[in-house]
C-alpha cells in the first residue's frame, strides 16, 4: 500500500506522535511491499522539512494561507494531495489537530475512516484495525470498505519511528490559494506555557483528582512530585470542573489519552471515563484515602492513605531526605 | 434562524457494557439508553441561543435510527426543542452514512447552524460533524467550549491539545460541542408530560434519497480484561522498593 502520513509540527520539528504515525505506516508498507511519504502543511517550513526528511520522503505544502491549522483549508489540501498522487492509506496521530482535520478530509475522499487505532493485522490480505469502544471497555476489529483508507492512530500503540541514516527526498506541493475555502478565519491560539513535558508524550505522568483541594495544593503536590520525576501533570475531570486545573489537563475518554511507562494517580477515585484515558499505561500507581476506590482495581500498586501526607514524604525521599 | 441538532441514542455511560459471546455486538437487553451526553450539550446550547436571541430561533432535533430513537427525541423536546424528526432507518450506520443522511436532511430543512456532540460516547469515533461539514462545503468549528454570535457569523472557542483556539466562521456552519460548552438542564416533569404529546415527524432515508453503503465494517468485538497486578502496598517505602526493584522505574 502507498501510505501518506499527515505530520503535525510545532514550526521547528514534527511531533512525537507523528513519528508514531510514521512507524505505523512503515509497518503497513513493509507488510504490503508498499511505500510511505509524509506531507507537511503550514508556512515557513524549512526547519520542519529538515526534521521530517529524516523519517520519510516529504511533500511540503508551504503557503501563507496555511499558516494556521484551519480545518476546511487543510482538509482541502490533503484531499488534493491524495487525489493527485493516489494513496491507499492516509494516517495521522490521534490528536485534536488530526481529529479536527482528518474526518473532514475523509468527507471529501469517500468517508472510509477509522479513529484511534491501537493495532492492525492482515486477515486474508485485508488490512484490519483494532480500536477501543465504550471508553475502552471493548475493543473492535474493523475494516474499511473504500479507498483511500483514512486512519488516526494512538501514538502509545506504536513506538516512534527512529531517524533513517540518510535524509529522504523533499518535493514541494503547489497550493492553489484561489481554490482554498475562505469561510473560516483563525483568530488566536491561547496556549499556556509550561516547563513540563507534554502529557501525551511523557514517560511518567503524575495526575491529581478530587483528593486535591485547590490549585496551590495541586501545584505543590502533583506539580512538585512531577518536577522531581521529570514527569508531566494531568488531572481528572473533577478538578477541571472545579476550576483547579486547566481543561487541557483532563485525562479521560473525552480528554487526553495517555499511556506512559508510569502513571501515578493521586487522590483519583477512578471513574470509568478517567480510566479510559490512562488504562493502557504500563505501570499504574494509585494513592487514595478510600480503600474501596475503583482506581485500585486498575492499579498495579495501590497505597491507601492521605496524599497530603504521603506526597510530601515522597518528594522528600526524592530530595534525599 | 434554524438550528438543527442531530441526536444519537447511546447506552447510559454508567452501565457496564457486555459483549455478546459471538462478538457480533454488545448485549442490549435491559441496557438503558440516553441521548449522547455531548448531543445533550448541543441541545442546551441551542436553547440558550434561542433564549438570548432577539430573532426567532427554531430548534429542531433529529435522530436517525429505529423507532426506539423516539425516546431520545422526546427527551430533547422535554428539554425545550421546538420540533423533532425521526429519520427512520434500521440499518447499522457509520459516520459516513450518518453524514450523508444529515446532508440530505439539511438540504430539505435548510438550517443556518448544525450543532452536535463532538463524539458519540459509544464508538468514540468523532467523525460525523467534520464529514458533514465537508459534504455540505460549510465551515466547521469542532470541540467548542464557547459560541458567540458576531454579525453574520460565529466566534467559537475550541479546545485543542495546544490550548484554547478561537476561530470565526460564516453561517451556515457545523459546530461540535465539547464538555465545557455548558451544563445541560434537566427537563421538568411538566415539560416531560408536554413532550409526550408532541408530534414527531417521520421520514425515511429512502425518502431522503440516501443509500446506506457502510465504509466502516465491524468484524468483531471483544471485552478488554484487566491485566493489572493489583498489589496493595502498606507504606510509601514499600511502594518505592517495588517501583525500583521490580519495575525498574524511578
Amino acid at each position: 500500500m502507498r501510505a501518506l502520513i499527515i505530520c503535525e509540527h510545532d514550526g521547528k520539528g514534527i511531533r512525537l506522535g507523528s513519528r508514531s504515525a510514521v512507524a505505523f505506516a512503515n509497518a503497513v508498507a513493509e507488510e504490503t511491499r508498499g511505500s510511505i511519504e509524509c506531507v507537511l502543511l503550514g508556512h515557513s517550513l524549512a526547519a520542519v522539512t529538515q526534521d521530517a526528511s529524516t523519517y520519510a520522503p516529504v511533500l511540503v505544502a508551504d503557503h501563507p494561507a496555511l499558516e494556521n491549522p484551519v480545518a476546511d483549508r487543510y482538509a482541502k489540501v490533503i484531499a488534493d494531495v491524495v487525489r493527485q498522487r493516489g494513496y491507499d492509506l492516509v494516517v495521522a496521530a490521534a490528536t485534536t489537530f488530526a481529529k479536527d482535520i482528518l474526518p473532514r478530509a475523509a468527507g471529501l475522499l469517500g468517508g472510509a475512516m477509522a479513529s484511534e487505532v491501537i493495532g492492525h493485522e492482515f486477515r486474508d490480505g485485508r488490512l484490519c484495525f483494532r480500536r477501543p469502544l465504550f471508553a475502552g471497555a471493548v475493543v473492535a476489529t474493523v475494516a474499511l470498505n473504500a479507498k483511500p483508507q483514512i486512519v488516526t492512530i494512538r501514538p502509545s500503540a506504536y513506538p516512534a519511528a527512529s531517524a533513517r541514516p540518510e535524509r529522504c527526498g523533499v518535493t514541494s506541493f503547489a497550493v492553489d490559494e484561489a481554490a482554498l475555502p475562505k469561510k473560516t478565519e483563525f483568530e488566536v491560539l491561547q496556549s499556556k506555557l509550561s516547563n513540563r513535558p507534554d502529557v501525551t508524550e511523557a514517560r511518567i505522568v503524575v495526575s491529581g483528582g478530587r483528593g486535591i483541594k485547590n490549585s496551590e495544593d495541586f501545584e505543590r503536590l502533583v506539580g512538585g512530585l512531577a518536577d522531581r520525576l521529570h514527569a508531566a501533570t494531568g488531572s481528572s475531570r473533577a478538578l477541571v470542573d472545579a476550576g483547579i486545573t486547566p481543561n487541557a489537563f483532563q485525562v479521560g475518554q473525552t480528554g487526553k489519552v495517555v499511556a506512559p511507562d508510569l502513571y501515578i494517580a493521586l487522590g483519583i477515585s477512578g471513574a470509568v471515563q478517567h480510566l479510559a484515558g490512562m488504562k493502557n499505561s504500563k505501570t499504574v500507581v494509585a494513592i487514595n484515602s478510600d480503600p474501596e476506590a475503583p482506581i485500585f482495581e486498575v492499579a498495579d500498586y495501590g497505597l491507601v492513605g492521605d496524599v497530603y501526607e504521603l506526597v510530601p514524604q515522597w518528594i522528600a525521599r526524592l530530595n534525599g531526605k | 434562524m434554524k438550528v438543527l441538532i442531530p441526536i444519537k441514542r447511546v447506552p447510559d455511560t454508567d452501565q457496564k457494557i457486555q459483549v455478546k459471546p459471538d462478538g457480533s455486538g454488545i448485549v442490549t437487553d435491559g441496557l438503558p439508553f440516553v441521548i449522547n451526553p455531548f448531543d445533550a450539550i448541543a441541545v442546551e446550547e441551542a436553547l440558550r441561543i434561542r433564549e438570548k436571541s432577539t430573532d426567532t430561533v427554531e430548534v429542531l432535533a433529529a435522530s436517525i435510527g429505529p423507532e426506539v430513537c423516539e425516546q431520545q427525541l422526546r427527551t430533547a423536546l422535554a428539554m425545550g426543542a421546538d420540533n423533532a424528526t425521526l429519520i427512520q432507518c434500521d440499518a447499522s450506520l457509520d459516520p459516513w452514512n450518518v453524514a450523508c443522511v444529515l446532508r440530505a436532511f439539511a438540504g430539505r430543512y435548510q438550517p443556518d447552524l448544525i450543532l452536535m456532540g463532538k463524539q458519540g460516547v459509544d464508538d468514540d469515533l468523532s467523525q460525523t460533524g467534520q464529514m458533514l461539514a465537508a459534504l455540505l462545503d460549510w465551515p466547521q468549528a469542532t470541540f467548542a467550549s464557547k459560541i458567540e454570535f458576531l454579525g453574520s457569523g460565529l466566534r467559537v472557542t475550541r479546545e485543542t491539545d495546544a490550548g484554547l483556539e478561537i476561530v470565526r466562521v460564516t453561517l451556515p456552519a457545523v459546530v461540535t460541542a465539547d464538555l465545557r460548552l455548558n451544563e445541560p438542564r434537566y427537563a421538568s416533569m411538566t415539560s416531560i408530560m408536554k413532550a409526550r404529546k408532541k408530534t414527531i415527524e417521520r421520514i425515511t432515508t429512502t425518502e431522503l434519497g440516501v443509500t446506506i453503503e457502510p465504509r466502516l465494517q465491524l468484524l468483531g468485538l471483544e471485552a478488554v480484561p484487566s491485566r493489572r497486578k493489583s498489589v496493595r502496598v502498606g507504606s510509601l517505602d514499600e511502594l518505592l522498593v517495588k517501583l525500583r526493584a521490580e519495575e525498574k522505574l524511578l
